[in-house]
Formats: structure tokens, C-alpha cells, sequence
């Protein structure tokens, strides 16, 4: 056994270990750590009599409160339906003209919609429906397929070239990849279309209009501001959907476009659904 | 580093490296038309690389027969290096996700750029890269100095530490290609995870080896703490990584757990791995180099017996805390959090342990830098676990869980405890076994100390405000009974804490540059210390129990 020595700074002896110069001192472990060892281990004692805890052979130990996670969280949802059960009854059964009349429903759905808005739509239509490219802007642009709420919710409800059966369905062709127009024509027609919402563009040689008229119009409409049955956009106004430079619509006439947008039926609930359409409606109004 | 071996371990290693380069031909041929192909050719390349060394050096002269008289230091030294360039270069990473996600364009389009794939070559950069190498080079010295026995012999220490790194390596650059278990700290594929286990096996056999041949009575602290996570580490390891591979062939491999069971598996192993990686392997090392540095005897020999039991038993059993709120069933997750909070005092114990002990030092740590990093250490050690069984609390979990704050938890233990205490013990080590007089400047340790503390101290704090306005912003109900916000809207609000974040992170990492240029500007001095000089050499020639 060695023998322990006294240390000079502490005044306590040490264990007689040494290591490479490194010694302990014999200090016993002070109260504190005791103290807190013993509280904290009837608080374990404590909290798992109260709480579903031990395993036993083929169950567990269910605790004196009787809580499970699986009663406490099905209790919450069903009290926090219970809270939406008002507004959302009525969100289901009035008109779109009704929801829009009514003050208090109309704060539910900027509220509501808001979150629903940016958790669903937001990453491709932006956080105020200010679009990207290649996703439209659905805050203030006139929207492809209809802006009356009924029309937003059925938009919503079955998608855009997505995989829901009745889904809208709208292309514009690959004119030039085609080969239904060469590619001088492709640049007349594309100042042409760029000119009618940027007067500062001229037409060089007037064949655009013709170009447009034999091979355009009859999806974007004489006049060329769109037409909402098939969904094809106006050309006549400041907003595209891909980009208004001469390279980007020449791109898009020679290759043509198909846009997606998902269905949302069976990933929101119908209340959802429409709420959702209220609220781009909404969010149009205010734009 | 050959003309060390002796001739029987030469031949040995010949061997060793031989099998290896056609383990690693046979992967490049088998495994052509996959990603294995390619680690097949980085496994026949270093190892061809280490057999051609050892053929060159085979007929070399005998090693001196002195050399058993004296402490084997040369894996220890490689080892300071590997820690410090898998540091910097895994730090340099980690600036870079801290960047990426403020600023998602910073992948410029390439694929091995993306978050999934340098997020993993971050942690893994650091934490096994930087820490475990870091482990491995300090455990060989502190075993050998309170054994008072050289290691065993020559091979198996560079067997350990080259084989640990080749681990890394194909841990790394299998991250870059895509290749991941998806599991958490355990990302590495399944003949990564084998290699590893027969590097680790060997690493245990050292310590026991070397343990058995000890002229010491009493086996010191240090010690208990490094076998605690050499041992529980492997079983961590195997039991986590147990996989089928698809093909002999082929990279891929499916686990044997699935489910709840698999999360359950899963974060047992990713809490031990903090505990036993990142806790009990650094609690060796910080007793050895804080006492040593300190010249102050340990404060309590009987807290330290109390504190170790305490830490691997309640450890053990915590995991669950990371699945509160989940599928895993109830009574699970509540032992993990009793067993969480009893956790903190033992935790506390060994945090007090070591500040204690500096009574009597305190203006050292005053003057010294050196040792103000371990102070340090032992000071954020204290808070982390106290916040760590904070979080374990369930209904606290609740705010906290899959925020920024357990990010910011995560790195109040990884910066201000893991690579503190690293960053001390190397400047204390470094100039005993090189035997220079100090280091090559001491005003540069103090502005890497300021450095790691603010860094550290930006980033905490950014983590802890980022992490809990999310958890806030995402339990806030509106009156009508929905959430106020969208996620979107959270990570906007996050936009500027990420900035502060890799702020506190490129400061962490202008340190570590300092502390590299420090120890190597160190090794290049070519003036050898003093024979007075403070040394962790034994003052009388050490009666050494010699190597085999």
C-alpha cells in the first residue's frame, strides 16, 4: 500500500498513486454531488411509476397517470378539429360569394390561407403569388384557366397536365423542332408576339402578324390575349410566364412549353381546397 | 518510420499491405461497373503505395536495440498531423454547409457539391477524421507515460492509425460519389464498416497488451476512460452497421433493422457515439494533459470513480431522448429521459473534477493559453450536458427537437469541448515529444484561444436564437385554430442566424489554421529543449517495461 502525502496547496493528503507525475488527492466526494445524485434518482424512481416506463416480459409498466403519447396526441387533434369545426363546416357548405361577403370567414381564410399558401404553393408560385420562371405569377397576371374562385378551385382540385384523370390538359407545340416553321419565321413571329406588349419592338418586315394569325391564333386568340379554355396565356400583356426576351420566346416557340402543376385532391382535405382558392382569390383582389 | 520495424514485422507488414492491395485489385475488378470500382483503385493505390515503401525498406539495418528503452512516439507524432489536416480540411467543409445554407447556390451545379453528400464530409471530417485521430494519437502517449511501458510492439500502433485513416478516406470520398447507409454518423458502407472493425479489434488488443505489461500498480483514469470508448465504440459500430450487402461486388447494403426498431438502433448508437466517442474518449485526454499541464494533483480520486461508472451506465440507456414524440412507444422514450436527467450529475462530477483541480493553478491559467483551452473545455463540457439532459426533458423536446438548437447544442460540445481539449492537449504534447523547448509562439496561441471562443460563442448563440424562433414560430396558432406560419416564413427568419452562424464558424476555422501553422512552424524548430525543461518524461531514467 502506498503511502499518501500531504498536499501543500489543499492541505489534503493524496492516494500514494502516481502516474508519470500525476497524482490525486483523497478528497471524498462532496455533498453536492451526493445531494443531486440522490435527487435526480428519486426523480427517475418517481417519473417512471407516474409514467408508462418498464418493460416487462411481454407488456410494460403503464404508470400511476395512466398518459400515453398515442390517447394524448389523438385528444389533442380531436379538440383542435373541434375548434375549426365552426368555420370549417361553413367554409364547406356557403358559395364563394357568401365565404366573401362574410367579415369573419374572409379573416379565416387569410389567415389560414396564408400558411396553407406558403407550405404548399410558395415554392414554385413564390411566398405572394409573385411567380417564377416557368411558374406563372397568380397574384396579378390573368390566369390561364379562369379567375372566378369556382374556376381557381377546380385548377387546384385536378392540376395541369398532372396525373389526376381529369387533370387540365394544355401544350403549345414545338414549332420549330417540328418543323412547322422554319426559322426565319419563328424570329418574325417572336417580334411580333414580343411587340405587342412592348411597343418599342417593331415587326421588321410585317409577316409576323400573318405568321401569327395562320399558326397562333387559333389557341392564343385573334387578338392574341389568350383564351382560358385550352388555357393558353395572354401575349398582349407585361407578364410571361417563361421569360419575354427574344431569346426566351424563340426558345419557346421553336421548342415549345408544357407546364405541370400537381393535383392537391387527396393531398388536401376539400375545406382545404377550398379555402385555398378563396384565398388566391382573395390575394388577386388585393394585388 | 520502416527502419523502426524489426525484420519479422517488416515481413509481416509486407504481408498485411499485400493482402490488402488484392482485397483492394480484386474490389477495382469486381466491382467495375460500381461505385465500388472506384474504392477498389484508392485501396490498391495506398496500399501499393505503403507495400513499395516497405519492399525498398526491407533490408534496412535492424532498429537499435535502445529503442525499447524509450516510449514509441512516431505513430503518436503522424497522428498530430493526420488530426490536424483532417481538422482544417473538415472545418473548411463545415464552413462551406454553414454557407450553403444561407446561400444554396454555393454548389455550383456538381453533383458531389450538393448538402446531402459535403454535410457528411463534414461531420464525419471532423468528428472521425479530427477527433478520432486525435484520440488515437494522444491515447498511445498517455498509455505508454502512466503505464511506464513502451507499446507492445512496432506494427500494430501503425496498423491502428493508417488503417483508421484509410477508414476515413473511403468514408469521405464515398460521401462525394453518392455512397451513404443513410444513418446518421454511420454513413460509411459496409466493407468500410468490417475494415473498420478489424482496425478497432487491434486497437483494443494495444491497450490491453500494453495494460498487461504495465510496471505501474494502479491503472490510471485516463485509461479506464480510453478503453470505455475503444470498447463500447466497436460494439456501437457492429451492432448499428449489421447490413446485407447486395452483392459481394457491390456497394450497396440494406440493415437488418427496419422501423422503429432501425430508429431505435440508430439513435442508441448516435448517442453513444457522442457519449463514448466524443465524451469518453476526450474525458481520457483531459485527464492526462490538464493535471500534467496544471501541476496540480486530480481533486478527487473517488469523484472520478463516481463519475466514470455513472457516465457508462446512464449513457447507455439515454438514446430514446432523440425519438421523443415519435412512433418509438411511450415507455421507451420516458427511460430515456429519466435516465437522461440522473446523466447530469455524474456529467457535472467530472466537469468539477477538472476545474477543481486547477485550484492551486488558477494563474496559470491566467498566463496560459495552453491551459486556458482545457479550462475551457471543462467549463463547456459543464454546459452542454447540462443542455443536453435539459433537452432530453420531454416537453422541452418538444420545442426543441428538429430545430436549430439541437445544431447549436451539437456544437457547444463538438467546438467548445471535443476540439478544445484537442487543441490544448496538442500544444502540451507537441513540444514533450519532439523535445522542443516550447512553441513556436505562444502569442499565437492566444489569438487562436480568442479566436475558437468567440467563433464558438457566435455560433452557439446564433444556433440557440435560429433554433428556438423555429420551434416558436412553429407551434404559434392563429385564432382560427391553424399555424401562423409557413415553414417558409421560419426559414426566412433563419436567413440571418445562418449567416452568423458560418461567421462563428470561419472564425473556428481561422484558429485551427493557426494552431497548424503553430505546431508545424514547432517541429520545424531545430533548437532541442533544455534538459530542465518541463517534459512528461519520468525524472530518473524510466525503468520501462520494454516493447516485444
Amino acid at each position: 500500500m502506498e503511502l499518501g502525502e500531504r498536499d501543500p496547496h489543499t492541505g489534503k493528503m493524496t492516494t500514494g498513486h502516481e502516474w508519470n507525475g500525476i497524482k490525486e488527492l483523497d478528497t471524498p466526494v462532496p455533498g453536492p454531488v451526493l445531494f443531486f445524485l440522490g435527487v435526480t434518482i428519486l426523480f427517475a424512481i418517481l417519473w417512471t411509476t407516474l409514467m408508462p416506463a418498464w418493460p416487462t416480459v411481454t407488456d410494460y409498466t403503464r404508470g400511476l397517470l395512466g398518459v400515453d403519447q398515442r390517447t394524448t396526441v389523438e385528444a389533442s387533434i380531436t379538440a383542435a378539429a373541434a375548434e375549426r369545426a365552426e368555420w370549417s363546416a361553413r367554409l364547406a357548405s356557403e358559395d364563394f360569394a357568401a365565404i366573401a361577403a362574410d367579415a369573419g370567414l374572409m379573416t379565416v381564410v387569410r389567415e389560414a390561407g396564408n400558411t396553407l399558401f406558403g407550405d404548399n404553393c410558395a415554392a414554385c408560385h413564390g411566398a405572394r403569388g409573385e411567380g417564377n420562371i416557368g411558374y406563372p405569377n397568380i397574384a396579378r397576371a390573368p390566369t390561364l384557366w379562369g379567375d372566378d374562385p369556382a374556376t381557381i378551385l377546380e385548377t387546384i382540385r385536378v392540376g395541369i397536365n398532372s396525373a389526376h384523370p381529369e387533370t387540365r390538359y394544355s401544350q403549345m407545340p414545338a414549332f420549330g423542332r417540328d418543323q412547322m416553321l422554319q426559322q426565319d419565321d419563328i424570329k418574325r413571329v417572336v417580334a411580333f408576339v414580343r411587340g405587342l406588349s412592348d411597343p418599342t419592338i417593331d415587326d421588321p418586315d410585317s409577316a409576323g402578324a400573318q405568321i401569327f394569325a395562320d399558326n397562333c391564333a387559333s389557341c392564343h386568340g385573334a387578338s392574341a390575349e389568350g383564351m382560358t379554355e385550352g388555357g393558353t396565356p395572354n401575349l398582349t400583356d407585361t407578364f410571361w410566364i417563361y421569360g419575354g426576351g427574344a431569346e426566351t420566346v424563340f426558345t419557346s416557340v421553336y421548342y415549345g412549353r408544357q407546364g405541370h402543376m400537381p393535383t392537391w385532391e387527396g393531398r388536401l382535405s376539400q375545406t382545404d381546397l377550398k379555402l385555398l382558392a378563396a384565398y388566391v382569390h382573395d390575394l388577386r383582389s388585393h394585388s | 518510420m520502416i527502419a523502426q520495424l524489426t525484420r519479422d514485422e517488416r515481413a509481416l507488414a509486407i504481408v498485411i499491405t499485400g493482402a490488402l492491395a488484392t482485397i483492394g485489385l480484386a474490389m477495382a475488378a469486381g466491382g467495375r461497373n460500381d461505385l465500388m470500382g472506384s474504392h477498389g483503385w484508392i485501396v490498391l493505390l495506398l496500399a501499393g503505395a505503403v507495400l513499395i515503401a516497405l519492399m525498398r525498406g526491407y533490408d534496412g539495418p535492424d532498429p537499435d536495440p535502445e529503442r525499447l528503452s524509450r516510449y514509441y512516439d512516431d505513430p503518436t507524432k503522424v497522428g498530430v498531423f493526420l488530426t490536424l489536416t483532417w481538422g482544417v480540411v473538415g472545418m473548411a467543409f463545415g464552413v462551406w454547409v454553414a454557407a450553403l445554407l444561407a446561400w444554396p447556390d454555393l454548389t455550383f451545379d456538381a453533383g458531389w457539391a450538393s448538402f446531402g453528400r459535403i454535410r457528411p464530409a463534414h461531420t464525419s471530417g471532423v468528428i472521425f477524421g479530427f477527433g478520432g485521430n486525435a484520440l488515437i494519437a494522444t491515447s498511445f502517449h498517455v498509455l505508454q507515460r502512466t503505464t511506464r511501458a513502451r507499446l507492445p510492439d512496432q506494427l500494430s500502433p501503425w496498423f491502428v492509425l493508417l488503417g483508421y485513416n484509410l477508414f476515413c478516406v473511403l468514408a469521405a470520398t464515398g460521401y462525394f460519389m453518392g455512397m451513404t447507409q443513410s444513418r446518421e454518423y454511420a454513413e460509411p458502407e459496409w466493407y468500410a464498416d468490417i475494415w473498420l472493425v478489424i482496425v478497432w479489434v487491434v486497437y483494443f488488443a494495444i491497450y490491453l497488451r500494453t495494460l498487461a505489461r504495465r510496471t505501474e500498480p494502479h491503472i490510471y483514469v485516463a485509461n479506464w476512460y480510453y478503453m470505455a470508448f475503444i470498447l463500447v465504440v466497436a460494439i456501437l459500430h457492429i451492432v448499428n452497421n449489421l447490413a446485407v450487402p447486395v452483392s459481394l461486388f457491390g456497394a450497396k447494403s440494406y440493415s437488418l433493422f427496419s422501423g422503429v426498431q432501425d430508429a431505435m438502433t440508430q439513435w442508441w448508437y448516435g448517442h453513444n457515439a457522442v457519449a463514448f466517442f466524443l465524451t469518453a474518449g476526450f474525458l481520457g485526454m483531459m485527464y492526462y494533459y490538464l493535471p500534467k499541464r496544471a501541476g496540480r494533483p486530480i481533486f478527487s480520486y473517488r469523484l472520478s470513480i463516481i463519475s466514470f461508472w455513472g457516465i457508462t451506465f446512464m449513457y447507455m440507456w439515454a438514446g430514446s431522448h432523440h425519438l421523443h414524440y415519435t412512433a418509438l412507444p411511450h415507455w421507451v422514450q420516458t427511460l430515456g429521459m429519466a435516465f437522461s436527467v440522473v446523466l447530469l450529475v455524474p456529467s457535472w462530477a467530472s466537469a468539477a473534477n477538472a476545474l477543481l483541480t486547477l485550484n492551486g493553478a488558477w494563474h496559470k491559467v491566467r498566463d496560459d493559453a495552453v491551459l486556458r483551452f482545457m479550462m475551457l473545455a471543462a467549463i463547456f463540457y459543464g454546459l452542454t450536458t447540462f443542455e443536453g439532459s435539459f433537452m432530453a426533458i420531454r416537453p422541452v423536446n418538444a420545442l426543441s427537437h428538429y430545430t436549430d438548437w439541437t445544431v447549436g447544442h451539437v456544437h457547444a460540445g463538438a467546438l467548445g469541448w471535443v476540439a478544445m481539449i484537442t487543441f490544448g492537449s496538442l500544444y502540451a504534447l507537441v513540444p514533450w515529444i519532439w523535445k522542443r523547448p516550447g512553441l513556436y509562439s505562444r502569442r499565437l496561441v492566444e489569438v487562436h484561444f480568442w479566436l475558437a471562443l468567440s467563433g464558438t460563442i457566435v455560433y452557439v448563440f446564433a444556433m440557440w436564437n435560429s433554433g428556438i424562433i423555429q420551434g416558436l414560430m412553429w407551434r404559434t396558432y392563429n385564432e382560427s385554430g391553424t399555424l401562423t406560419y409557413s415553414f417558409i416564413d421560419s426559414l426566412v427568419a433563419m436567413h440571418p442566424y445562418y449567416i452568423a452562424r458560418t461567421l462563428g464558424g470561419t472564425l473556428f476555422l481561422l484558429g485551427a489554421l493557426c494552431a497548424a501553422y503553430n505546431i508545424f512552424m514547432t517541429v520545424r524548430m531545430r533548437v532541442p529543449a533544455p534538459d530542465d525543461a518541463i517534459s512528461d518524461a519520468p525524472a530518473s531514467r524510466p525503468q520501462l517495461q520494454a516493447g516485444e
